[in-house]
Order: structure tokens, then C-alpha cells, then sequence
């Protein structure tokens, strides 16, 4: 199909009185991701999604879903479902009332699909109580229900995760796998690199409403860089072999701890330890530290809010990427 | 599959409505108060003389709705319409509701006027209830006797109860006047305690501007004169004149306040909640 992207955000930018909650947004989400929108408190993420679901006016920019304007008819959402912040509904009906409302509102066929989709998110057995007395994870599951039922092909989620148990984490998680390996393209908001490492293939990094970064994952992984963590039978002899190596770099050993160095690739991985090997230092353990992207993505929307510093970093950043920003 | 449209938000915002406290209160309301009036006039054979048709209250239950319309237009009936019409766009804000009604498959003009004939409804039922009660308490009290005209002439019994009917009928052209006032109110002010009461207030300010030197001769121009218009359908030969300007009077209110509500609510940002 050479159809338009899900996605395709256009120099999107909502301002707030003096605030510019989002600045020139520029990304396309492709047919078949699950794409992340990773940044802190206040970064934009929400008000994003908000314009992409036609919720809010855009104040320059456009938001485009499957190429249609969500400003004009709702006929753009066809095929998108999802909400922003934590999913409301009308506390005086109960929760299969309140499915039954927006199934309506969707369309005759949504309905056959509640049954299905209270059994997903494991509220049958509390659908028929008023939703104002749910918690706020139920609400959240009645969310993912209320948009399941939509049968969409772009899922849009903010951040779903919040406020569920860990075992309705997981599910949570588990679900979006799910549905994104049945073939629906997924877009959610997050604050947790773990959660967009663990479900996402591309990744757009926001702060102060600005992108930071967007691009693979897997690209992201390698501008962070491997840094390795090698403990050995003789780090002394390890340490020699380490030093001077193609590929290897930035080698540093605090006391007793495990030594660490940056790794250009995987096969100079390899290639170390057949040399250790050989030299007599047997591995216990060589292992990706797994705080390196961590550290990016804090040093990306962390920040003093020194604008030169800031640029120097996003140089170098899109140096390393080829630009991919 | 058949497409949503404005039906399937009536439908729903009737379902809506019928969950909740503040329809019954608003549909109590409407007949108890003919009720109570009713009971006070059995126990205490005074008659309000000071109004039209009071003087009649004790010769035929057919006095008893025309007086409840009478006095009612002052504020019950207004807030009566106001409860509900100043609620039904704003308790979707309270509730944080609009972003999950309006990311689905209906435009927001359709929820709009679906919403619009839902407030309609509601007092279209209200007013028709309390009339109904007031009727059949009247008779009950005073019987169902022949009503004197504003003329002098009498009526049937029969067509009597056609006359009050028909006041009924005419008596909802300011109240659905009202009614969009207050949804112009729940659109705009987003919070229906503040609809409600300014919906009252306008009402009640209208009824004062009278007072004003120079100013009595907006009168007839003035919503709370319209609440009066149904008498001319007891005189003899009926007066449609002051029901055709009612008619008018009551759209050049009405349309207004919808059409701005509408555009309000077509542009609005749909953030918080
Ligand atoms: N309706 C509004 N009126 C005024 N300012 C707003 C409004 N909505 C958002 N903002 C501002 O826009 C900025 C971005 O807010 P947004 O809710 O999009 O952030 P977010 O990335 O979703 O944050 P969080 O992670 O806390 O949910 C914030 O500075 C916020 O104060
Ligand atoms: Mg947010």
C-alpha cells in the first residue's frame, strides 16, 4: 500500500500565551511502528496528541493521521483511536453503559466488539458498575477498551502505563505487542526510556516542546555507544590487552570495580575476547552497561537550558546520527 | 453500517440524562409545585384575585395550570429549563468527558445539536408534566367546570381543557428561548453552576427592565413578555397577536444564542480533564 503515513506531523506548534508548549514538531510515523514520544513533565507530549486527535487547534503547522486533517471532520479518525492523559468517561453510567456509548458513536459494528474488549483489559466482571467508582487503573483499562473497540490501525496512547499495577504493566505491555505484531501501528507517549526501549522501534525524544531526536532506536543505541563491563581472572593482563586495540576506547578501571570501555561495534566485541582468551584472562563476565542511554537521555532533556551548550550537543548528536534529526 | 449522527447523541444524551439527579430534581420540581398549590388551595380557600384567572381558582380546576404558568414565569419554569440546558454542555468539562465523545466517529456540530434536542426535550417534558399535574389537581380540588374567557364568555369545560393545551404549547416558545440561553451560558461559562445562575439572573434582569424610565417601551420586545403571550388564546375571538410576535420574539432569542454556542463550541480547544 502507498498510503499515507499514520502519522505526519508538519512544523506542529500550539503555543500557550507566552508558554510554547510545541514547537515545530516535524515527524512521520510509519505504517507497522510502534514509535515512541519519550520526554519529561511539561515536554509537549500531550498537547501533541491532542492536536493529532483534532482536540485542540494547532496555532502553526499541521497534524496530519492517514493524510487527513483531524481539524476538519472527525472522517479523519476513522482509523485512529486512543486518548490523552487519563481516559474520562461519565462516572453515573456504569462501564459497559459507557462502551456502549462510544460504540454508538463509532458506528453500529463497535458494539459486537465490547464483550471481546472488556474480556482484553479483565473488566468483565466489573462492567457493570458505575465508573465512578473505579480506580484509576480500571478507568485506565476501560480507556484501552473504549479505543479497542474502535478497531483502529493507529492506536494513540498517553502514556498508557501510568497508574496500572506492575502485573497490569506488563499486560499493558504485553497487549501492545500484541496488537502491534497483529499489524497495528502504535504511538505512545511515555517518560520511561525502559518502557519505549522495551516496545518501541523508533523513538522521538521531546523537551520544552522541542524534538531532541527522532530516529531508530537502534540508531539511538549506537550513538549512545556500547560501553562493556569485563570482569576477568587477571584484569592486569586484561587491561593490557585492552589498551591499544582497533575499536576499543576510553578503557577505565576504579579499584576492585569491573572495568569498562567503549566498543565501536559488536565484532570488536568479538574479536576481544578470542584475544583474551588467548592471553590467559578468562571472562567471567562481558556485558553492555546498560546506563549509557539512560545517560543520553538525560544529558538530551536534562540540560542546564544553556543554548550554546544545547547546540553543541545536538551537532554532535546529529554528527554521530548522519543527521538522522 | 449505519452511520452515527445527531439521532444516536439524542439518543444517548436522553440516556444520559436519565441517569442522572439533576433531571429528576428539575422533572420533581415540575409537579410537585402544582401539587403543593393545589393542596394549599383545598386546605385554604383564599384565591390569588390579583392575577388573571386567580379569581377562578375555586369554580374550576381549569384556573389551576393557568395560574401555575402564570406565576411560574417569574423563575420557576426558567430555572426549571435552566437546570438541565445549563448543565448538558458543561457537565462534559466537569467530567472530562468531551475528549472521549469527540475522538470518535459523530462531527461536533452532531453532538451539538444533539445535545440542543435533548435540552429541548427535557423541557418540553417539564413544562408539559407540570401542566398535566396542575390539571388534573385542579379539577380534582375545584372540578371540571365551564372557565371564564379573558372576555367574559364562558367555555365548555371541554374546551377549556383544549384552551389550556394550547397555552401549554405556546408557553414553551420562551421556554425553549430559555433553554438556549442557558446551553449558550453551559457552552461558554463551562461550568453549569455559573449557566444556571446566569441564565436565572438574565431572566430575572429582563423582567427589570422595564422599570428603567424611557426603557418601557421594549416591553413587548422582552422574553419575559412572551411567557404571557398564550392569553391571548383566551379571549374571544382568539388574539394571535401576541403569539405570532411570541413566536418571533422567542427565535430572535433562541437562534442567537445557538448559533454562538455552536461556533464557541465548533472552535473551542478540547484540553484539561
Ligand atoms: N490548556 C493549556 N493551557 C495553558 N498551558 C497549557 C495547556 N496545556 C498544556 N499547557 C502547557 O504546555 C506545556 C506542555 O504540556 P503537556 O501537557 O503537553 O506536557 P506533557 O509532555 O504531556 O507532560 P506530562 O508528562 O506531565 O504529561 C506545559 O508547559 C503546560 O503547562
Ligand atoms: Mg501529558
Amino acid at each position: 500500500m502507498s498510503e499515507q503515513p499514520p502519522v505526519a506531523l508538519r512544523g506542529l506548534t500550539k503555543q500557550y500565551g507566552r508558554i510554547t508548549a510545541v514547537d515545530d514538531v516535524s515527524l512521520t510515523v510509519n505504517e507497522g511502528d510502534v514509535f515512541g514520544y519519550l520526554g519529561p513533565n511539561g515536554a509537549g507530549k500531550t498537547t501533541s496528541l491532542r492536536m493529532m486527535l483534532g482536540l485542540i487547534t494547532p496555532t502553526a503547522g499541521e497534524a496530519r493521521v492517514f493524510g487527513h486533517d483531524p481539524q476538519k471532520s472527525v472522517d479523519a479518525l476513522a482509523d485512529v483511536a486512543g486518548f490523552v492523559e487519563a481516559p474520562r468517561f461519565y462516572p453515573y453510567l456504569d462501564g459497559m453503559t459507557n462502551l456502549r456509548l462510544v460504540a454508538a458513536l463509532d458506528g453500529n459494528e463497535a458494539k459486537t466488539r465490547i464483550d471481546e474488549a472488556l474480556d482484553v483489559v479483565e473488566l468483565t466482571g466489573r462492567a457493570g458498575d458505575k465508573v465512578g467508582g473505579y480506580s484509576h487503573g480500571m478507568r485506565q483499562r476501560l480507556g484501552i477498551a473504549a479505543a479497542l473497540i474502535r478497531r483502529p490501525k493507529l492506536l494513540l496512547l498517553d502514556e498508557p502505563a501510568t497508574g496500572l499495577d506492575p502485573g497490569g504493566m506488563r499486560d499493558m505491555r504485553a497487549l501492545i505487542a500484541r496488537l502491534s505484531a497483529e499489524g497495528m501501528t502504535v504511538m505512545l507517549s511515555s517518560h520511561l526510556l525502559a518502557e519505549v526501549e522495551e516496545l518501541c522501534n523508533r523513538v522521538a525524544i521531546v523537551r520544552s516542546g522541542r524534538i531532541v531526536y527522532e530516529g531508530e532506536l537502534e540508531e539511538l543505541r549506537a550513538t549512545a555507544g556500547l560501553t562493556i563491563r569485563l570482569r576477568t581472572s587477571d584484569d592486569e593482563v586484561a587491561l593490557r590487552v585492552l589498551s591499544d586495540r582497533r575499536g576499543i576506547s576510553d578503557v577505565t578501571r576504579h579499584g576492585a570495580a569491573p572495568i569498562q570501555f567503549r566498543a565501536a561495534d559488536e565484532a570488536a566485541i568479538g574479536e576481544l575476547s578470542r584475544a583474551l582468551a588467548d592471553s590467559g584472562a578468562l571472562i567471567f563476565e562481558l556485558a553492555p552497561s546498560a546506563a549509557t542511554l539512560e545517560d543520553l537521555f538525560f544529558e538530551l532533556t536534562e540540560g542546564e537550558g544553556d543554548a550554546q551548550a544545547e547546540e553543541k550537543r545536538l551537532d554532535e548528536l546529529s554528527d554521530l546520527t548522519g543527521g538522522a534529526q | 453500517m449505519s452511520r452515527p449522527g445527531t439521532l444516536t447523541v439524542y439518543r444517548w444524551e436522553l440516556r444520559k440524562l436519565r441517569a442522572q439527579k439533576r433531571t429528576y430534581l428539575g422533572l420533581g420540581a415540575a409537579v410537585l409545585v402544582p401539587i403543593v398549590f393545589s393542596v394549599a388551595v383545598a386546605i385554604q380557600p383564599g384565591e390569588p384575585a390579583d392575577v388573571p384567572f386567580g379569581r377562578y381558582i375555586n369554580d374550576t380546576g381549569l384556573a389551576f395550570p393557568l395560574v401555575t404558568l402564570l406565576f411560574g414565569s417569574i423563575w420557576f419554569y426558567p430555572l426549571i429549563a435552566a437546570l438541565v440546558s445549563g448543565d448538558i454542555v458543561a457537565n462534559e468539562d466537569n467530567n472530562g468527558t468531551l475528549k472521549t465523545i469527540l475522538t470518535r466517529s459523530v462531527e461536533r456540530s452532531q453532538v451539538f445539536f444533539g445535545k440542543v434536542m435533548a435540552a429541548f426535550s427535557y423541557s418540553i417534558l417539564a413544562i408539559i408534566l407540570s401542566g398535566v399535574v396542575a390539571t388534573i389537581a385542579g379539577i380534582i380540588v375545584s372540578g371540571f367546570n365551564p372557565i371564564p374567557t379573558l372576555s367574559g364568555t364562558l367555555e365548555t369545560p371541554e374546551q377549556g381543557l383544549l384552551l389550556v393545551a394550547g397555552s401549554l404549547a405556546v408557553y414553551l416558545m420562551p421556554i425553549l428561548a430559555i433553554s438556549s440561553f442557558a446551553l449558550l451560558l453551559s457552552t461558554v461559562f463551562r461550568n453549569s453552576a455559573a449557566a444556571v445562575v446566569g441564565t436565572l439572573m438574565f431572566s430575572l434582569l429582563l423582567q427589570l427592565v422595564v422599570i428603567i424610565p424611557g426603557l418601557d417601551g421594549l416591553q413587548p420586545y422582552l422574553l419575559s413578555t412572551q411567557f404571557n403571550s398564550w392569553q391571548g388564546l383566551l379571549r374571544t375571538p382568539a388574539d394571535w397577536d401576541p403569539i405570532i410576535r411570541a413566536a418571533w420574539v422567542c427565535a430572535a432569542y433562541a437562534i442567537p444564542s445557538l448559533a454562538v454556542a455552536l461556533t464557541v463550541f465548533l472552535r473551542r480547544d478540547v484540553a484539561g480533564g
